[in-house]
């Protein structure tokens, strides 16, 4: 069964100690300082933003069919059944396409090392396996982020929605954008607000790079065929030539 | 000991070449950060949007021109070929040097040979580019052993340069126009004036009429500056069929906004707008302008001034592709870190000296001249770097 997290903002209060436990969990620096930062780094997976007096999530969105998985040239992500998609730290080898290609710009890069890697939430894969749920939902003190399986948590966020009287966006964030990411979304204000593109396609991003792709093998095969033949025809008439004696057509 | 004799260009390359070595230091002990301007935000800069997209781009002529003179039959293009073959060789060498500094981790370069992900465009670009390295070096090897006259290796090239060559044209197709199929994954990032799903097809057109314009701008300069005959007929014949080139890209390109409707964009004067206009004008407008003038194109300084233009009219467009149509969606604005440009133009420099030295010492202008003969253009080599200035 593939699992997932909901985040429903209207129940978050702050507190950031998803950021807290995300950070101890993976053996990062937590404090004051990085408590202040509104933004994803190396060192910081996930990030409660705020406006005004709301409030918002950002973490890896953990797609169905990851476009970071697709890019990358060495395989290093991967889509788990459980539902996290991992990174394989010891194939990487810096192109970065992962972080130009994500449609929500979550991987981070360790700009200051010598040897850096690419860094980002991998829904507590490890805790996961060991059936456990993931380190923010288990801190989050109000159940804004409550961890589960994906199909249970499609049906709440739906149900909540009906049954808000219009307290929330009549969207469920992750439901179809990109095909359909494990982390669903829920918020009382627009999701553009907190940089959440809502005009994201619906379809799975990799089929954009794959339906080229897949058409490889056949234009080499016609291409390796037609290039001999030209190369053949091209060549043909001076073999003619010479074989009558005649000196060589004139080429243009 | 070899005498120098120090020239403008010379003393610029030698300062390029130390900083170059100084940024080196700050680039491996330091990393990325320290180096560029880079950030999560603006992952890929100068070195993947210049360096490699237009390091690859430039590098066309190659197989733009071994595919006319092997495989069309088109001997009287024969003279050229070898400092064609030889600026793509070196393009690419350049290419993976570029990719040293800007990958995270370049000694895992190898890694695509072992870890597979057909899925992925990077992994086909790795691939092509390594094999099509190979290609050139063995299409350039003949030149080696004719020097060094090893005529039995020498006979078993020609047997293979015809397959070769097939594999030369088929890698290039591939890659040139997957350099495009990268940004097909960023519908919502990249600017559209340039996301297209026509981007495979539009780079690989322009990777075309930038084989023909590099050739015509490579024998323009080789006339100049190595005392070489310029081969006026042949470079008018390329100018013909640049011209031809840019207008099937024209056509494409513009018939590729009219159906999106990214043309009624124009009017909303944008940033973009502007980096819109200057590129068509210098990859479109000027050089069809010029080459439609017959007394232009048969001119050698008209046929310089359009190939001029459309190169930096290409160049315009893979950098708008890269970076500048990206900056924007990532809420950015990128500019170079001065150690990056210095990386930059220390490649074009290595690359500029490295052609120098090869037209110097080995048979690349002269096919049947002898070496020693070749080795007489004593003045090349006192005037070589000078043609770094028209370098875009």
């Amino acid at each position: 069964m593939s699992k997932g997290i909901l985040y429903d903002a209207t129940l978050c209060i702050g507190c950031k100690m998803c950021e807290k436990a995300c950070a101890e969990h993976h053996g990062l620096p937590y404090d004051d300082n990085i408590a202040a930062e509104q933004k994803q780094s190396d060192h910081k997976y996930t990030v409660v933003l705020s406006h005004e007096d709301k409030f918002m999530r950002r973490l890896c969105m953990n797609c169905q069919d990851p476009t970071c998985a697709s890019v990358c040239p060495v395989g290093a992500f991967r889509k788990s059944t459980l539902g996290p998609v991992v990174y394989e730290a010891s194939r990487c080898i810096g192109c970065r396409y992962c972080m130009m290609a994500c449609p929500f710009s979550v991987p981070k890069y360790e700009w200051s090392k010598a040897l850096p890697l690419v860094r980002k939430c991998d829904m507590c894969a490890d805790r996961l396996a060991n059936g456990l749920p993931t380190a923010c939902a288990e801190a989050c003190p109000t159940g804004a982020t409550k961890f589960g399986d994906r199909d249970d948590l499609v049906a709440e966020a739906k149900d909540r929605i009906a049954k808000g009287q219009g307290q929330y966006v009549n969207r469920v964030y992750g439901l179809e954008e990109v095909g359909a990411t494990s982390v669903l979304l829920l918020s009382s204000i627009p999701f553009e607000t907190f940089g959440y593109k809502t005009d994201i396609s619906t379809e799975a991003l990799p089929l954009l790079t794959y339906r080229v792709l897949s058409h490889i093998p056949d234009v080499v095969t016609i291409g390796a065929v037609a290039l001999g033949g030209i190369w053949w025809l091209c060549n043909r008439k001076e073999e003619v030539a010479a074989a009558e004696g005649r000196p060589a057509p004139s080429k243009a | 000991m070899l005498k120098v004799k120090i020239t403008f260009w010379r003393v610029v390359l030698a300062i390029l070449l130390i900083t170059g070595a100084y940024v080196t230091l700050i680039r491996f002990f330091r990393g990325l950060g320290a180096s560029t301007h880079l950030t999560d935000a603006f992952p890929w800069g100068l070195w993947i949007g210049f360096d490699v997209m237009c390091g690859v781009m430039l590098a066309a002529g190659g197989f733009t021109l071994t595919s006319a003179v092997y495989l069309f039959n088109l001997k009287k293009f024969k003279p050229i070929v070898r400092p064609t073959v030889l600026t793509a060789f070196l393009g690419y060498l350049l290419v993976v040097v570029a990719l040293f500094f800007d990958l995270g981790r370049g000694y895992r370069i190898w890694h695509p040979l072992v870890m597979w992900n057909p899925r992925s465009v990077m992994f086909e670009v790795a691939w092509c580019v390594m094999l099509y390295s190979i290609v050139l070096s063995l299409e350039f090897a003949g030149v080696i052993f004719e020097r060094f006259q090893l005529h039995k290796l020498l006979r078993l090239q020609k047997i293979l340069l015809i397959p070769l060559v097939i594999a030369g044209v088929m890698l290039s197709t591939l890659h040139q126009s997957s350099l495009g199929s990268l940004y097909l994954i960023v519908p919502n990032k990249l600017h559209p004036f340039w996301y297209t799903p026509l981007l495979p097809v539009l780079f690989f057109l322009s990777a075309l009429c930038v084989g023909l314009a590099m050739t015509i701008f490579e024998s323009s300069m080789s006339a100049k500056h190595f005392g070489k005959q310029l081969e006026l007929p042949l470079i008018q014949s390329l100018g013909r069929t640049l011209l031809v080139m840019i207008g099937i890209y024209t056509v494409v390109r513009f018939q590729d906004l009219l159906h999106r409707g990214a043309l009624s964009l124009l009017s909303k004067g944008s940033w973009e707008t502007g980096l819109f206009e200057v590129e068509v004008l210098l990859t479109s407008a000027l050089p069809i302008g010029l080459l439609l003038v017959p007394r232009v194109r048969q001119s050698p300084k008209g046929l310089y001034l359009a190939s001029v233009l459309c190169l930096l009219g290409f160049v315009s467009n893979r950098m708008n592709v890269a970076i500048t149509g990206m900056e924007a969606a990532s809420g950015q604005h990128y500019f170079p870190k001065w150690t990056e440009i210095i990386v930059t133009l220390a490649i074009i420099g290595v690359g500029f000296f490295v052609f120098a030295v090869a037209v110097k010492y080995l048979p690349i202008f002269s096919h049947e001249v002898s070496f020693q003969s070749a080795a007489e253009t004593e003045v090349a080599s006192a005037e070589v770097p000078e043609l770094s200035h028209a370098q875009p």
